[in-house]
């Protein structure tokens, strides 16, 4: 991986490798929403999170991208499953996932979705901006492990150590509220 | 690639992440979605980080990103599992204890 | 003698004022401020309700304001009596290098301050050099006249105006601005602070005198109410906001204070809510001010950008006469800043909450309704002349919005208060036709007269209206025809000081109503088409004529009332009180405020003088002229010219008042006593001898039809009440169309037919904004509650069903709650007013969490929203 690789015909894969996986991810995400299957929704997730995985390697974020699979698709989602398995939800399809009237639901979506795309491209315009904004990852190495722990061991350990208390707390806090009396 | 390109793509999950919460009935569906919406964050976070170079600060605050959001999982579904203990049910349309 | 002076280079001089009280003046309001919260907290438990915290607090206040004041006058005779070999002239930055002391009598004129009128410059310099040697406190008058506007024939129209004192060198004293940056943003300090000046002082003095008497008046007059802390609670909220109002150093603090008052305004209007009337007026007033409200914000953002990022009062008036703003931004926003005057200062066409506030208590009408808050609007144009001054060309022309909207108020308001048969009604519509006269004083340029009259008009209007009051708290009721006459033998102090009230409101000399007038006619200028020569900022025949039509209306209607109310036979006494025999006269706690202002409305006429008035020498007359006008030298005010006293002007209107008050006195006195003692028409009268009387007496008992066109209620029908409207829109839009002309220098029909559209459209959203708000307050429900229900229905039923459905509801009770909840303050009513508002909002409390995250996200993204379309 050297900037030699930029070229026209890699930032065209690029491209292309995006809209696929992002078009896959929007897809699975409104079936992640919509669809009566819990269980095919908690699938439907994992599709997402690993599309989600894939565009972190197209920015060159390896390390993230993997984090993310072992993470999300590793451990969130088996909780996902034993939390749907726990509460006996019925294998198949099911009724009243959703409530009666979701128009106010859709109205609120679409309203963020308009006030956020009016935003970007607004952004895009800024008088700063050549009307682009190229990220050229390619034309840089990706980051390595390596780097990324030496940021979080040296410059942000002090939040990294909090983030190790959080979790300790939710994992005590998690077995606290679960646990039968 | 654009930052564009990702800014929107991150736009629409957080819109349909945002929907899920609004309309789905079961808790674990509702967290679910907001899943959908942590990631939407982060990749937000990761393509600005690639678009003005600075990678790592980005990087690091999308893993704490995903640790934090583990944590979240884990007591939302202890407390989906509680709720459901308690009444047999996890239809938030029907857990209206705040109704005054 | 009379001579022409052009202030020249020394007029360029202004001396800093200093002294304890003008920097320290956040004192008085924070005083009253503090009375509040004391009463509010405490006044339940003291042993006169708080009343005595009230008293103590604004005679405290009204002392300090005194002071204040004596250390403005003390300030100004320093700097008058300056030399450049004694004091320190500040060489104002606003104006040029000229302004060099030791160089004042040879320099010449300055000819890049004024526009156009080099050659009249020299000619006044001249004319300056031959002025004489008495040296003279009187200031430096100045004579400008380019005023902003190149219209060549104007110019040379006014410099045959003389404004002559003997030529000075005296500075002027600048305004004392003590200021605090409160917190800055993107590099915008924004300040608090106080600016006092001798408009400031004047008010000071007038709204805490008022205040105090009303204070005293009111512990008799609402003793017993059930709600006696509250109601001196916000008589001091009242005051403090006032005196906020009046000392504010930038227009942030001015909008802080409008509303304050508005709110108090609404609240004591209310003050008897328990009645459905009562509540209608105050949200009625309140609504009709919004509409004003939104002109203010609208001017004041406009000039904060015209004025290059500046929010200091001072500031924008100098941006604004320097020339440095832009005079289409000026002129804009003074336009925008005139429909807030419109509303406050019940200015035609927003005047007619001013009536219906009557619905409040006495006491409060008199303070706030007659003498101080309605004048916050005639303070506002005041304080901010330079902007009015030059953004609608005041005295580059003979007409402009500010004289023409003041003029045909004044008129409408005194036709009107013909016909009201309430005593406080009749006194709201002189009112509304006293503050016309006070805005048509200002657009022509008479800026002295026009606070010298808020002045006298403060005192006497304040002594009727108590006067009213002491009458009704005998008879128990406020019309004249069915519950009043023959009550001077009842009550003969009351009768004594509401006669001095009326004549001085009348205009008759020598009582203050008369010099104050008479000041205001001379202003118009217009005099001087009749005498062949022009006066003063220009000639405003036609506003000269209306408001002598006006004083005459004004003589005749007090006489109708004096008849009605304390001549001929007692016609009350059938109500079934078992306590009441015959009415008797009020207790000393409302006849000694009733004495003083009467007292106070015999002289204080005297303050201003007219200049050479029987021979006195200078240091008597034009006293309020001296120590409250600002010279130009200050940098923040414009150069206008005052007009000179013409005896045959005030003969001339002495006699038509005088030829007015003997035609009603021969009506009622003569004609309608000989017909019964107990008569209050004739009977076949004028107005059913003649149809066009009868008519024209129709239209004035319906008010010009103008509450009509507002609710789109009988008898005029929606159709009609568009017509009306479109017919005031167009005259508005004309009106509008000569001030762009004047103001901009546009081709003449262009600018009318702009003028209309933008009046038709202007006129059609207030129109539509108060029938909506009416329809809110159930005022009025049609066309708008049909339009609000399809939407309910159809739009936003799903989303925000329970807010729908229970808006009505909510409207309710917070103002059930909310308002009168909050108004109890004690711990109780609030402990009380939350259970209550929580029983409603329980309703929305569903329980469920997704609604409420709905709501959540629907509310974030329209922020957001807002924020990204705003920035």
């Amino acid at each position: 991986m050297t900037a030699t690789l930029a070229t026209a015909e890699t930032v065209v894969a690029q491209n292309v490798f995006f809209y696929l996986i992002a078009a896959v991810m929007v897809i699975a995400a409104l079936r992640v929403v919509t669809t009566s299957n819990m269980v095919h929704a908690a699938l439907y997730l994992v599709v997402v999170l690993a599309g989600v995985a894939a565009q972190f390697i197209l920015l060159g974020a390896e390390f993230v991208g993997v984090t993310q699979v072992l993470v999300y698709i590793g451990a969130v989602i088996v909780l996902f499953l034993f939390g749907i398995m726990l509460t006996r939800a019925k294998v198949g399809a099911e009724d009243g996932l959703s409530h009666d009237n979701v128009v106010p639901a859709i109205l609120t979506a679409v309203l963020l979705l308009l006030v956020m795309g009016f935003a970007v491209v607004d952004f895009a315009k800024a008088p700063w901006s050549d009307g682009t904004l190229v990220i050229d990852a390619l034309d840089r190495a990706p980051t390595t492990v390596e780097q990324v722990s030496d940021s979080i061991f040296s410059t942000y350990i002090v939040a990294f150590e909090a983030i190790s208390v959080l979790l300790l707390a939710a994992l005590i806090g998690a077995i606290v509220v679960a646990r039968k009396e | 690639m654009y930052l564009v390109q990702f800014l929107i793509l991150s736009s629409v999950l957080f819109c349909i992440g945002v929907y899920g919460v609004l309309a789905r009935r079961n808790a674990v569906l509702v967290l679910m979605s907001i899943e959908l919406i942590l990631n939407a964050v982060n990749i937000n976070l990761i393509a600005f980080g690639a678009f003005n170079g600075a990678a790592i600060p980005a990087e690091v605050f999308a893993l704490f990103i995903i640790a934090v959001a583990a944590a979240e999982v884990g007591v939302g579904l202890a407390l989906v599992l509680t709720i459901y203990r308690n009444s047999k049910n996890i239809d938030l349309h029907q857990v209206d204890l705040l109704k005054g | 003698m009379s001579t022409t002076y052009l202030a020249t280079e020394a007029s360029n001089l202004a001396v800093e004022a200093s002294g304890f009280f003008l920097e320290n003046v956040w004192i008085i309001p924070a005083i009253m401020a503090a009375s509040f919260v004391v009463i509010l907290g405490f006044g339940k438990r003291m042993p006169r309700g708080g009343s005595e915290v009230g008293i103590a607090a604004v005679a405290v206040c009204f002392v300090l304001a005194l002071l204040t004041a004596g250390q403005w006058i003390g300030q100004v005779n320093e700097a008058a009596a300056c030399t450049p070999e004694t004091c320190d002239y500040i060489v104002d930055e606003h104006h040029d290098a000229e302004a060099d002391a030791d160089e004042h009598h040879d320099a010449e004129a300055d000819a890049d301050e004024h526009h156009d009128a080099e050659a009249d410059a020299d000619e006044h310099h001249d004319a300056e050099a031959d002025a004489d040697e008495h040296h003279d406190e009187e200031g430096a008058f100045q004579v400008d006249t380019g005023v902003g506007s190149s219209d060549g024939e104007s110019a040379s129209a006014l410099t045959a105006f003389t404004e002559a004192e003997e030529g000075s060198t005296a500075a002027a004293a600048k305004a004392v601005v003590s200021e605090r940056t409160w917190w800055s943003n993107g590099g915008i300090n924004f300040t608090v602070g106080t600016m006092v000046d001798g408009l400031t002082v004047t008010l000071l003095v007038v709204v805490t005198l008022v205040s105090l008497l009303v204070h005293i008046y009111s512990t008799d007059y609402v003793a017993g109410d059930r709600r006696f802390t509250h109601y001196f609670g916000f008589l001091s909220l009242f005051t403090a906001a006032m005196l906020f109002f009046v000392t504010s150093a930038n227009v942030l603090q001015m909008i802080v204070g409008w509303e304050l008052v508005g709110v108090c305004s609404f609240a004591l209007i209310g003050h008897w809510w328990e009645e459905q009337p009562n509540s209608d007026a105050a949200l009625k007033a309140f609504l009709t001010n919004r509409v004003g409200d939104i002109g203010l914000l609208i001017g004041m953002i406009v000039l904060f950008f015209a004025s290059d990022e500046k929010w200091g009062i001072i500031e924008i008036n100098a941006g604004a006469i320097e020339g440095t703003t832009s005079h289409t931004l000026l002129l804009i926003a003074s336009l925008c800043l005139l429909a807030a005057v419109m509303s406050k200062s019940g200015q035609f066409f927003l005047h007619t909450w001013l009536p219906d506030a009557m619905a409040g208590p006495t006491p409060v009408s008199a303070l706030i309704h007659a003498a101080t808050m309605v004048v916050a609007g005639v303070y506002l144009i005041a304080r901010l002349y330079g902007v009015f001054f030059h953004g609608l060309s005041i005295g580059g022309s003979s007409i402009n919005a500010l004289a023409v909207i003041g003029a045909v108020t004044t008129l409408v308001g005194a036709s009107l208060a013909f016909v009201q048969d309430d005593i406080k009604k009749v006194l709201a519509y002189s009112t509304i036709s006293q503050l016309g006269y006070m805005t048509l004083a200002l657009g022509v340029g008479a800026w002295t007269a026009a606070v010298f009259h808020l002045t006298t008009h403060a005192l006497f209007k304040a002594c009727l209206f108590l006067g009213a009051g002491s009458v009704s708290h005998a008879v128990h009721s406020f019309d004249m025809k069915k519950d009043m006459g023959g009550m001077r033998k009842f009550m003969p102090t009351t009768y004594k000081t509401f006669l001095i009230g009326s004549i001085a409101l009348a205009g008759l000399p020598p009582l203050a109503g008369f010099w104050s007038k008479d000041e205001i006619l001379a202003g118009t200028g217009g005099w001087g088409f009749f005498e062949g020569e022009s006066h003063a900022n220009g000639a405003y025949t036609i506003m000269l004529v209306m408001g002598m039509i006006t004083a005459a209306m004004t003589a005749a209607y007090m006489t109708r009332v004096m008849y009605l109310t304390f001549f001929g036979e007692f016609r009350g006494g059938h109500h079934d009180d078992a306590h009441h025999g015959d009415p008797h006269e009020s207790g000393p706690r409302i006849l000694w405020p009733l004495r003083i202002l009467a007292g106070l409305a015999v002289v204080a006429g005297l303050m201003n003088l007219p200049k050479g008035f029987l021979g006195l020498p200078s240091g008597w007359t034009l006293r309020f002229e001296h120590y409250v006008e600002p010279l130009a030298a200050t940098g923040y005010f414009p150069k206008i010219s005052h007009a000179d006293p013409s005896w045959s002007l005030a003969i001339f209107s002495t006699l038509v008042v005088a030829s007015a008050v003997g035609v009603a006195y021969y009506y009622y006195f003569v004609r309608v006593n000989a017909q019964s003692p107990s008569a209050t028409e004739l009977v076949n009268g004028p107005t059913e001898r003649s149809r066009l009387l009868k008519a024209g007496h129709t239209m004035l008992k319906n008010r010009y039809y103008l509450d009509h066109i507002y609710d789109g209620g009988e008898p005029v029908g929606a159709a009609g009440a568009n017509a009306m409207g479109t017919i005031f829109g167009a005259a508005a839009g004309l009106t509008l169309g000569f001030s762009l002309d004047n103001g901009l220098n546009q081709p003449f029909w262009p600018s009318v037919m702009w003028g209309v559209i933008l009046g038709l459209t202007i006129f059609t959203i207030v129109t539509a904004a108060l029938r909506t708000g009416m329809g809110i307050a159930s005022v009025v429900k049609q066309p708008m509650a049909n339009a609000a229900n399809w939407v309910h229905e159809n739009v936003i039923d799903a989303a925000v069903d329970e807010v729908g459905k229970n808006s009505v509801k909510t409207a309710d009770a917070l103002y059930k709650y909310i308002d009168q909840g909050v108004i109890d303050g004690s711990v109780n009513a609030a402990g009380r007013g939350s259970q209550g508002a929580g029983g409603e909002l329980r309703r929305w409390s569903t329980g469920k969490v997704q609604q409420y995250a709905t709501v959540m996200f629907a509310g974030a993204t329209l922020l957001a929203g807002l924020l990204i379309i705003v920035i």
